[in-house]
């Protein structure tokens, strides 16, 4: 078990992030980070007929851009893992059907994006290929009308409910050398503490994140100050400090390094998002799009990405059933060769 | 006869029971929705409901709790009429000018706009 650390953590020592892509809809065009996407679209529906039809798009997108900022071509994709939040993941499938690589659906909620970079990189560790590429995606309007209600319904929503991100966003990682590493990932175990809400994701999230981040530290032997950068995926102003004050419980203190993709993707005093962003697109827009660039320009040099999912379906809520969550820790580093 | 100051009070103070299921008891909106349907058709089968009509005029008939209302009120007619047959037959007799409203504005409006999500 060479690669293997502690209880629930992995090592890679020959995984290289070549490329990635992020792209995102008007929302997150108009919010703070816009500079840090590859490309935006303004219009809900992508010039499609159907906002699903516009997710695939944005996902394929996703996947041309990252192949062709890696110099490949899609038949030099050993494997493709993707996952979204559709019924029986039809985003990823519908991709997977465009590319014509090997594929593996995966379904991990918001927490998709990093189990995807975990998978990916251990078939590359393995030695089972050259090329893996992870992506997900999500939709507004596709993801309300999958967990919540119709927008037309006119439901109302607290202040606690997030806003989905419309976006997509992909990873290719290899054994051919570049400068951004993958090294750890540390997969995470369910933690349900009851919470029924499906308005209060980040609540339910928030002790799965803290699991998970107090085990990759203990696992590696790591401080949270060793990290420039500690991302979670989806718990916006409501999971967020849940998430500090749990892990300052377990005496470890989360400081200045400490963020959130939900909550940086947004401004939330000049935008109507609720409590901030959520989705699979969260975490990978943020992660594949800002944490890639700041790495690439030498602002960041370790980062450590902690994507969180729900893993609630329509029917599971209606029948009463609490929210099982989820969160996926992966650190990327800066390390020239 | 109901005035402005009745319709105004009355049908506010309905919707504010609505609104205190969804945000005290963590109803869905179909849940409440479903909840003041089967208050208004208890209290017309109580033979409340007409007198609240009488005294508010649209605050009672406009919230959704005066479809229960006509729900009861026309299966309880029909019965009057045509025996235990009328109770089934009657369901929808006061109410189908607004179920079929629904039904065809919501097919042509459909035609017309797209969502915007």
């Amino acid at each position: 078990m060479k690669n293997k650390v502690g209880k629930q953590t992995l090592k890679f020592s020959n995984v290289s992030i070549l490329s990635s892509s992020s792209v995102v809809g008007e929302m997150e065009a108009q919010g703070p980070l816009t500079k840090e996407f590859d490309e935006l679209y303004d219009d809900q529906y992508m010039g499609k007929d159907s906002w699903e039809k516009a997710e695939l798009f944005l996902l394929e997108r996703s996947l041309d851009i990252a192949i062709k900022k890696a110099n490949l071509s899609k038949t030099d994709i050993d494997y493709y893992l993707a996952g979204d939040l559709l019924n029986q993941n039809i985003s990823a499938g519908f991709s997977a059907r465009t590319l014509g690589q090997p594929f593996l659906g995966i379904y991990g909620a918001c927490s998709t994006s990093m189990e995807g970079l975990t998978i990916a990189s251990t078939l590359i560790e393995g030695g089972f290929g050259k090329y893996a590429m992870a992506a997900v995606s999500s939709h507004n309007a596709t993801a309300e009308r999958q967990y919540r209600y119709p927008t037309e319904y006119g439901g109302q929503k607290p202040v606690t409910a997030q806003y989905t991100v419309t976006g997509a966003g992909a990873v290719i990682v290899s054994t051919v050398p570049s400068n951004i590493k993958v090294t750890y990932a540390t997969i995470g175990k369910i933690q349900d503490l009851g919470i029924k809400n499906p308005f209060d994701m980040g609540s339910a999230m928030a002790p799965a994140a803290a699991d998970t981040i107090a085990v990759h530290m203990r696992d590696t032997g790591r401080q949270p100050s060793d990290y420039d950068l500690i991302l979670t995926g989806d718990l916006a102003s409501v999971g967020y400090p849940i998430v500090k004050e749990l892990l300052k419980r377990d005496g470890i203190i989360l400081g200045t390094e400490y963020n959130d993709c939900g909550l940086l993707i947004y401004d939330r005093e000049r935008q109507q998002v609720f409590a901030g962003g959520s989705g699979c697109a969260s975490c990978a827009t943020v992660t594949y799009g800002y944490v890639m660039n700041q790495l690439s320009k030498k602002k960041l040099n370790k980062v450590l990405i902690v994507a969180t999912g729900a893993l609630l379906s329509p029917v599971s809520y209606m029948q009463g059933e609490s929210v099982p969550c989820i969160a996926h820790a992966v650190a990327i580093e800066r390390k020239e060769n | 006869m109901g005035t402005y100051w009745t319709a105004f009070y009355v049908g506010g103070l309905i919707c504010v029971f609505g609104q205190l299921m969804i945000d005290v008891i963590k109803l869905t909106p179909a849940h409440v929705m479903a909840t003041l349907v089967v208050i208004g058709a208890v209290l017309d089968g109580l033979g409340l409901y007409e007198p609240l009509i009488k005294y508010a005029g649209a605050g009672a008939t406009v919230p959704i709790t005066s479809f229960g209302n006509s729900l009861v009120h026309g299966a309880m007619l029909e019965a009057e009429r045509n025996g235990i047959v009328g109770i089934i037959t009657g369901i929808f007799e006061v109410t189908s000018a607004g179920i079929s409203s629904a039904i065809i504005f919501g097919f042509l409006i459909s035609l017309i706009f797209k969502p915007k999500g």
